[in-house]
């Protein structure tokens, strides 16, 4: 078990009759959290007023949400090498804004990360200047060309969280197979994007829409074909394996086939799958131009439920900051991405008020299960765990603003939405990184 | 130079871009505007000068020879000053994106924009950004209105109506804005519209866009009043969506024999560049029943008609 370093505060303080929801600690209900050195001393409902002692500082947090720090399985910045698009500090702003305190970045950035060299300089690049934890995942293939495998050891001697290939899928099979076998030994997560590359040359998902558009398609089999695919190699090689992003309703069916055979078998979605459909894309709008694309609603609604009954294990951001050089182009030629840190538990608790999505799958989704995935220690509300978690207003209705998005890029997908809910105050460490400025 | 505000607006839009976007009621209206121009062209030439003093710039991301040169003798017969801009592909490498040109062009003040792009979509973006008028003159694999409306024009000419007919519109759907752009047209216009090819070539979901769906040319053809054929590109029948060429002109290629199993007096019509012998047999090409250079004649006509429609929706006194 790790955390990524962060600065941390000494005070010791306590955040008092707060609604807390922490279900993997069995937490539901009023009470209060302690807090010292940067740790959790006490949690739940016998921390009170009287229960803290005299000189303790303490906030009343009455009518206000407290959930674990949000762990982000799936950001992307642009350091090192397009610091124009992002920086790990300027992503670190959006994701405490967002309520994430640990933000897991791809190694889709120049130099790849593909070296331990290159692990060691993001997590000392985040320690000095992120405001909430970050550790990297790694690629799967040198220079993520997938050809030949990287030093899975060395990476995760060096602090990477996993080996993922980010934007590609390794097509590769039998590499894919080697790679597999070859980190089980180090215990180490194999994460994949699920696409079959040949048939997925296209822009958008494949179907009416596309063709009243004009734009190529690319099918939701490519993602099943892929996830099956890897299913087989997993059972073959016994390795943990982690799908991305999955965006389809037949995908859902493969995992929990996977999951019923016993297989160590996990997936993701991003919160853009989870509250758009393609038919968002209207007259080309760029934003909405995400890999995997943005499919049908029945597809979205499959996800919502894929979420709810806990064969979608985590929900991922899935940042991607495009800045406008490589978004205000013909849809076909634009790039693939949407920014989502500072959105995405705003967009998630839409779901919790208008589609009946339990709080508490939200609140494992988010923190919990990716802490139980990656083998982190954050993530939960418990003595002895870091001091990370957020206060949230559920009711609170806010407009996105593009000015004011903390991201270096404003590629949201949510822009001049009304969202219900957001974060009011962020804590990483004992410190506070956000508080809401009303 | 007649005042634009006494001549009747036709057009809700400061711009042309889809036929999906515009109604009936302006279609009607723009197809009765060309047929005025269409005498006029056959008379003595005269210059009908409403558009003195304007700009047109035609900004071909694509090459193009028909489509270009008609919107160029459009202008002109108009009295518009036609500039024609061709964005060959190294301009393009040298890092200025789309809308850069576009903003560049903009800032010279012109009237009109006619746009082609080999991106579908690109237009609209386009458009999005610039202060004059807009005409798609074909993006992607989207929308090529003006296309659309001379198709229609002949087919109106020579059929009276084109409510109630049977149009049969042939080959690559897949990768045809022609055929999209008259797919909506038709509709609208109240035909009766099928597309004919192999599966291959056609898009997803095409069954829902208000035609009937045929994979051969018997079925296909059966009874049709009009028979539009599409151009399909040879890289494409090499094996990557037809096998070879001869097998495509087999199935799919339109002959005397296959146009028997249309009305006897079923128009034939291709949107040119012709590949004969592959898709259309010459003998049919050239033949009684075709009207494919009547089709460019049009072409004029209804650019002609565009570009006049969307000059009445300037403000009064607009100048170059």
């Amino acid at each position: 078990m790790m955390s990524p370093a962060v600065k941390q505060s000494a005070q010791r303080k306590a955040y008092l009759n707060a609604n807390i929801i922490a279900p993997a600690q069995g937490l539901n209900g009023k009470g209060g959290i302690l807090v010292e050195d940067g740790w959790i001393l006490a949690v739940g409902p016998k921390v009170t007023k009287d229960s803290i002692g005299t000189g303790t500082a303490s906030f009343d947090c009455v009518g206000a949400t407290l959930i674990p720090g949000l762990i982000d399985m799936r950001v992307f910045t642009g350091e090192p090498g397009t610091e124009y698009r992002e920086t790990l500090a300027t992503a670190s702003e959006a994701a405490a804004a967002g309520g994430v305190t640990t933000m897991i970045v791809m190694p889709n950035t120049q130099p790849v990360i593909d070296d331990a060299a290159i692990v060691d300089f993001i997590l000392r690049r985040a320690r000095d200047t992120a405001l909430v934890r970050v550790a990297p995942m790694a690629a799967i293939t040198k220079g993520l060309a997938g050809e030949l495998m990287s030093e899975i050891g060395s990476l995760k001697e060096a602090g990477a969280v996993a080996v993922t290939d980010g934007t590609h899928a390794v097509s590769n099979a039998n590499l894919f197979r080697r790679a597999l076998t070859y980190a089980k030994d180090f215990d180490m997560l194999v994460v994949q994007h699920v696409e079959e590359a040949s048939l997925s040359k296209g822009v958008m998902n494949s179907s009416e829409t596309a063709s009243r558009l004009g734009l190529a398609g690319n099918p939701a089999m490519s993602e099943v074909i892929m996830l099956e695919r890897d299913i087989r190699l997993v059972e073959m090689t016994g390795a943990r394996y982690h799908a991305s992003q999955i965006s389809c309703a037949t995908s859902l069916d493969v995992i929990r086939s996977a999951k019923a055979k016993g297989l160590p078998v996990t997936c993701g979605v991003s919160i853009h799958h989870l509250t758009l459909n393609e038919n968002d894309i209207g007259a080309y709008r760029t934003f909405f131009k995400l890999s995997p694309p943005l499919r049908t609603e029945d597809d979205r609604r499959a996800l919502v439920a894929g979420v709810a009954d806990g064969t979608i294990d985590v929900i991922v951001s899935s940042h991607d900051p495009q800045s406008a050089d490589t978004k205000r182009l013909p849809f076909a030629e634009a790039a693939f991405g949407a920014i989502g840190l500072e959105t995405m538990l705003s967009a998630a608790i839409g779901l919790y008020h208008n589609e009946n999505m339990p709080l508490g799958r939200l609140v494992e989704a988010l923190s919990s299960t990716p802490a139980d995935i990656l083998g982190l220690e954050t993530g939960r509300l418990a003595p002895g765990a870091p001091a990370d978690f957020a206060l949230l207003d559920l009711t609170m209705s806010w407009t996105v603003d593009e000015t004011k998005l903390r991201s270096r890029s404003k590629n949201s997908p949510q822009e001049d939405r009304t969202l219900e809910g957001r974060v009011i105050e962020t804590v990483v460490a004992g410190r506070t990184v956000y508080a809401y400025a009303r | 130079m007649t005042s634009p505000s006494a001549r009747p607006r036709l057009l809700k839009g400061q711009h042309l871009l889809a036929v999906e976007d515009i109604s009936p009621l302006e279609i009607v209206a723009l197809l009765d505007l060309a047929q005025t121009y269409v005498s006029e062209g056959n008379g003595p030439r005269q210059r009908n000068p409403i558009l003195q003093g304007q700009t047109q710039v035609n900004l071909f991301f694509e090459a193009s020879t028909r489509t270009q040169s008609s919107f160029e003798i459009a202008g002109k017969r108009l009295g518009a000053d036609v500039m024609n801009m061709a964005i060959s592909s190294s301009a393009l490498s040298k890092g200025e994106t789309v809308l850069d040109t576009a903003m560049t062009i903009n800032a010279m003040h012109p009237n009109f924009l006619v746009v082609r792009h080999q991106s579908s979509g690109a237009v609209e973006l386009l458009a999005q950004k610039v202060s004059c008028s807009v005409i798609n003159a074909g993006d992607g694999q989207h929308e090529h209105p003006t296309q659309a409306l001379l198709d229609a024009l002949t087919i109106r000419r020579r059929k009276n109506s084109i409510e109630g007919l049977t149009v049969a519109i042939c080959g690559d759907v897949l990768h045809s804005r022609v055929a999209r752009s008259n797919i909506h047209m038709l509709n609208k216009l109240g035909a009766r519209v099928r597309v004919v090819a192999p599966s291959t070539l056609l898009p997803t979901g095409i069954a829902n866009f208000g035609v009937e769906v045929h994979r051969n040319m018997r079925d296909g053809l059966e009874g049709a009043d009009v028979v539009m054929m599409l151009r399909l590109q040879l890289e494409r029948m090499s094996g990557a969506f037809v096998p070879s060429q001869r097998e495509y002109y087999r199935f799919y290629g339109l002959n005397e024999e296959k146009l028997r199993y249309a009305k006897p007096d079923a128009l034939v019509m291709h949107p040119g560049p012709m590949n004969r012998g592959i898709e259309i047999d010459s003998n049919v090409a050239d033949g009684a029943q075709s009207v494919i250079r009547e089709q460019v004649e049009m072409g004029v006509a209804v650019r002609m008609a565009v570009l006049d429609a969307l000059s009445r929706n300037w403000p009064a006194g607009t100048k170059s």
